[in-house]
């Protein structure tokens, strides 16, 4: 170990302090200033000469020109290892409960405390013996964290081939207790424990190969689902103006998606919605595991009034441990509530160190950030060939609502999916406000391909019908123009949107949406013979009515399929009719 | 601790900047000129040079003048005595009251650990009915009034101000016009409401960098109360003056401006003040009503659009009415399902029906033929205008739901405005 290395403060602008060094200092180390009794936390981001840059993850009240600064020699770094589950980590991973016991009401400054308690035990099963060959990431052995195998694994920052020298024997060890020993090929001796610690810029990537992503996440929302999907391992964003519903469309999904575990980055957007988050997720129950949705979360909250800089760390914090839980071949979604606020901080950055801007003063380097991001989402085959992967869905907050803006185009350029969210709907009250013609997504879903698009197209002309019809009146629109008109709005009104208050209506299982998604295509497809509009309104009308119904039944229950029955009737008795 | 230096080696805009030793980050100076005192407070040190923000403004400061600095940043004092007194926006008395200087507490304090929240569950009664009934405003909610220049909106918040149950009202004005303020005070005090008020005024005629404090004294002094277990209600008026404020000083200070000049930390500086809001767990709450005058009618101006992604909802002022469309209150969920069981119908019924008013309106403006079924709709519209959204209807929230009930039976038949038939055979008025 080094010897400690110091610096003192020449200037303070705003959470930047400018710090003089005599040693050497390392782009990116931690750092922590020194007032007083208080030691705030803070990162080199730039080094000119013999002066420093760092940004504070903190309030810069009261520093001084001439304080010293500690170097630690330590990249910004998370604590990996049984225990995340279900916790509640600021952007640094101090965790809140446990802060808000210490401190009480408000977040003092500068006080850290542990991701994962030490004095924490828990039981390790070996399943490695003595003499194995291993790599970087391989299982060493096993705890039970809630219902998941928590893999213990050989440290990813290892290089090459290692032999495991000595492994204990089952027993409940704490998390920085050794557990093996392994050799590397230099006859060097490495100490694993349960616990790693690992930068969380720095993507882990302790796997044999990066697949493509193929399978569809189901989200439940049939919106996404059928016209929009996601891949497991793929990326998505929603970008939409304030009041379009971006939050709350990322509070079904963490509450209904089909992963394993949910990571939850609330990056600089309201406390009250992380808490209805925090408060209720204990209480719901996941549907598959019959579990608290709690015990499959975990929380990475850096509200818009905390500090900045820790706002820009959150989300790397957050994919660093979606990353870990990846590597025990687990199925991992990270939601990341909104990469707008983490570009702000960039930006607010940026400024304060008098870099020449990019387009609306947001950093040239917006754009390799955003993408280097994205990219760390991905499907993987580990070395035991297990399957693991890593979905990234990131809100985008654009300025007045205009997708033209820096961030959604940088964000476009890398993602496989975008959701684009529209005012108009969610003032018309149709949500998911997602436009469903506007949208686009690289990914398969699991409904046949031809059907969409034959939907879709339906959807495009029926959009086409109601803009003539605005300007000629219904009574300038032929008869045939107007039942495909009354064919999107159907479409529209009975399976993209969705009912988030309806209990079975808030979320649908891939089977019944492929269920009821034939019915819709089949009179979609269905030839009708109407005297006149008000017939063919009547019939769309009532057949709405019916769906809505349908909608919030039960799956494959009696009452389900005398609703399908009902539907089926009308749709034949009016199909005969001339 | 208090040094005097008189270096001061530049003046721009309203930031002079002194060469001074060992000072601390957002330290307050005082600055004494020929134009008398004024505050100051650090907003930037490199190596030796201090560069100061001068909330009087810097007109008549001369490089001679000194500089006293005092050795902390902003505090303001927190006692009973706060109670019915007027402040200017630097936190000295408006009033012919004393100056307080007794328990002083530092305004800006720290976020609130979002562990020791709670969900808002209590509903703010305002005798609006398009509050009430549509948008209900829920204790702890912060919540913008956007309006053009012109609309009533310091009206509707001295209305709410006065009838909100709350334990203390605190109003900070920010470039506030002088009769506004007389406003505020005569009616607060016609309704014997003064006594449980406390104003932070900053007038549209002192120095424009001076509101820069007004929202950080109001929200600190809220802050206390609200750890004592008061129910505070904090009015800040006009939120677009401060962030002029702010788009001044970084402007002088040679930042990168962002948007229509406005600083790219306009977001995290607006959030920093409106998160102050808050229920406490097992102590009181902070509600924030603001009002944000959007310039030229235009939502996506930078500051509407930053306060719209930060609040908790909005309310639309236009033609001196609560526009029902886009007004949202994101909280009423947590509260509207507990009040009466007809709330909610009422609440989405009476919208939609309105909705088609609007489009029945369109199609007539167009020239299309009216059918039965508009004429009813126009007749409904129009009633709904006039005794519903009119801001001159003050009336409790049960008493605004029968009349919905009124208004819709008085055009339509009970099966056309689709509610649920047994509310409809409790609530529809009997002929």
């Amino acid at each position: 170990m080094a010897e400690k290395r110091f610096g003192k403060i020449s200037g303070i602008n705003g959470n930047m302090v400018a710090v003089e060094f005599n040693d050497y200092v390392i782009q990116n180390e931690v750092a922590f200033v020194v007032h007083n009794e208080e030691r705030l936390k803070s990162e080199v981001i730039r080094v000119r000469g013999n002066q420093a840059e760092l940004q504070v993850y903190e309030d810069t009240k009261e520093l001084r020109v001439g304080e010293k600064v500690e170097f630690t020699d330590d990249l910004l770094s998370v604590e990996l290892g049984p225990g995340l589950l279900g916790q509640i980590f600021d952007g640094l991973q101090n965790p809140l409960p446990q802060l808000a016991e210490q401190c009480g009401f408000f977040l003092k400054r500068g006080v850290y405390l542990e991701a994962l308690p030490d004095e924490a035990k828990w039981e390790f099963s070996p399943s490695m013996k003595k003499g194995t060959k291993v790599r970087a990431g391989d299982k060493l052995g096993m705890v039970k964290e809630e219902i998941f195998d928590h893999w213990i694994m050989v440290p990813f920052g290892l290089d090459g081939e290692l032999y495991v020298e000595s492994i204990v024997a089952r027993g409940k060890y704490s998390l920085k207790a050794p557990i093996a020993k392994l050799k590397d090929a230099h006859g060097k001796i490495h100490n694993a424990a349960m616990q790693q610690i690992w930068p969380v810029k720095i993507p882990i990537t302790a796997y044999a190969e990066k697949l493509k992503p193929s399978k569809t996440l189901v989200t439940k929302i049939r919106i996404i689902d059928t016209l929009i999907p996601v891949s497991l391992g793929g990326t998505y964003c929603v970008p939409g103006p304030f009041g379009s519903g971006k939050t709350v469309l990322q509070q079904l999904i963490s509450k209904h998606a089909e992963v394993d575990i949910v990571v939850i980055a609330a990056c600089g957007e309201r406390a009250g919605e992380v808490v209805e988050t925090l408060r209720t997720f204990p209480e719901l129950m996941d549907p598959r595991t019959n579990r608290p949705l709690m015990e499959r979360t975990v929380i990475i909250c850096n509200t818009s009034s905390m500090p900045v800089a820790a706002r820009e760390s959150s989300v790397y914090t957050a994919v660093t441990i979606a990353e870990y839980y990846r590597q025990m071949g687990l199925n991992v979604l990270l939601l990341a509530d909104s990469t707008s606020r983490w570009a702000q901080a960039m930006r607010e950055m940026s400024g304060r160190l008098e870099e020449i801007p990019g387009e609306e003063a947001f950093p040239a380097y917006l754009e390799t950030r955003i993408a280097s991001f994205y990219e760390r989402a991905g499907i993987v085959r580990l070395n035991n060939n297990s399957i693991g992967s890593v979905t990234i869905g990131g809100t985008v907050s654009p300025a007045g609502g205009n997708f033209e803006e820096p961030v959604t185009q940088a964000t476009l350029k890398v993602v496989g999916a975008f959701q684009g969210l529209s005012r108009d709907r969610s003032n018309a009250r149709k949500y998911p406000a997602i436009d469903p013609l506007e949208s686009w997504s690289k990914y398969k879903s699991f409904i046949d391909e031809k059907e969409i698009s034959r939907a879709k197209n339906v959807l495009r002309k029926s959009h086409e019908v109601n803009q003539m019809m605005k300007v000629v009146g219904e009574e300038g629109t032929s008869l045939d123009d107007f039942i495909i008109y009354l064919k999107g709005e159907f479409l529209d009104d009975v399976y993209l949107q969705q009912n988030a208050f309806d209990e079975v209506d808030a979320a649908t299982i891939e089977e019944r949406q492929r269920y009821i998604f034939h019915v819709i295509y089949k009179i979609l497809e269905a030839e009708f013979n109407f005297g006149n509009k008000d017939d063919a309104r009547r019939f769309f009308l009532g057949l709405r009515q019916k769906f809505i119904e349908w909608n919030s039944i039960e799956f494959k229950t009696d009452e389900f399929f005398k609703k399908e029955r009902e539907i089926k009737d009308e749709v034949i008795k009016s199909k005969g009719r001339e | 601790m208090q040094k005097v230096y008189n270096r001061i080696i530049q003046i721009s805009g309203n930031v002079v900047t002194v060469e001074a030793k060992d000072i601390g980050y957002r330290d307050l100076a005082e600055i004494s000129s020929r134009r008398g005192k004024s505050l100051a407070q650090v907003i930037r040190i490199d190596g030796e040079k201090v560069y100061l923000q001068v909330f009087a403004g810097s007109r008549g400061v001369s490089t001679g003048d000194k500089i006293r600095f005092l050795g902390h940043a902003m505090r303001i004092s927190f006692t009973d005595n706060l109670l019915g007194r007027i402040f200017n926006g630097a936190g000295l008395p408006r009033d012919n009251g004393p100056v307080l200087t007794e328990n002083m507490i530092e305004i800006g304090g720290p976020p609130v650990n979002p562990a020791k929240r709670i969900i808002p569950s209590r509903m703010v009664r305002t005798g609006i009915p398009m509050i009430d009934v549509f948008n209900s405003l829920v204790e702890s909610q912060k919540l913008p009034i956007f309006s053009v220049p012109g609309e009533p909106y310091n009206e509707v918040l001295a209305r709410i101000a006065m009838q909100a149950e709350v334990d203390l009202i605190i109003l900070g004005g920010m470039g506030l016009k002088y009769d506004d303020y007389l406003f505020f005070r005569d009616t607060l005090n016609e309704h014997g409401s003064l006594s449980r008020s406390i104003f932070f005024v900053h007038t549209a005629s002192d120095p424009t960098v001076e509101c820069l404090l007004v929202p950080d004294i109001s929200l600190a002094v809220a802050e206390q109360f609200a750890l004592q277990g008061k129910r505070v209600l904090v009015l800040l008026t006009d939120m677009t003056n401060f962030s002029d404020a702010l788009k001044e000083i970084s402007i002088t200070m040679e930042q990168i401006p962002s948007n229509r000049g406005y600083p790219g930390d306009l977001y995290s500086q607006l959030a920093s003040r409106y998160e102050k809001a808050v229920d406490f767990d097992t102590a009181g709450s902070i509600t924030i009503l603001a009002v944000t005058t959007m310039p030229g009618d235009d939502v996506t101006h930078p500051v509407p659009d930053n306060t719209g992604y930060i609040t908790e909802g909005q309310f639309y002022l236009r033609n001196k009415s609560i526009e029902p469309f886009g007004s949202l209150s994101r909280l009423k969920q947590q509260v509207n399902g507990k009040t009466r069981k007809d709330h909610r119908t009422v609440m989405d019924r009476m919208i939609q029906l309105f909705a088609d008013y609007r489009s029945t309106l369109e199609k007539q403006s167009m020239g299309f033929q009216m059918s039965e079924w508009d004429k009813k709709l126009l007749k409904y519209g129009r009633s709904f205008e006039t005794r519903m959204m009119d801001l001159s209807v003050n009336i409790p929230l049960e008493k605004a739901l029968d009349l919905g009930w009124q208004i819709m039976a008085e055009s339509f038949e009970p099966f056309e405005v689709g509610a649920k038939s047994e509310l409809i055979d409790e609530f529809w008025p009997k002929k």
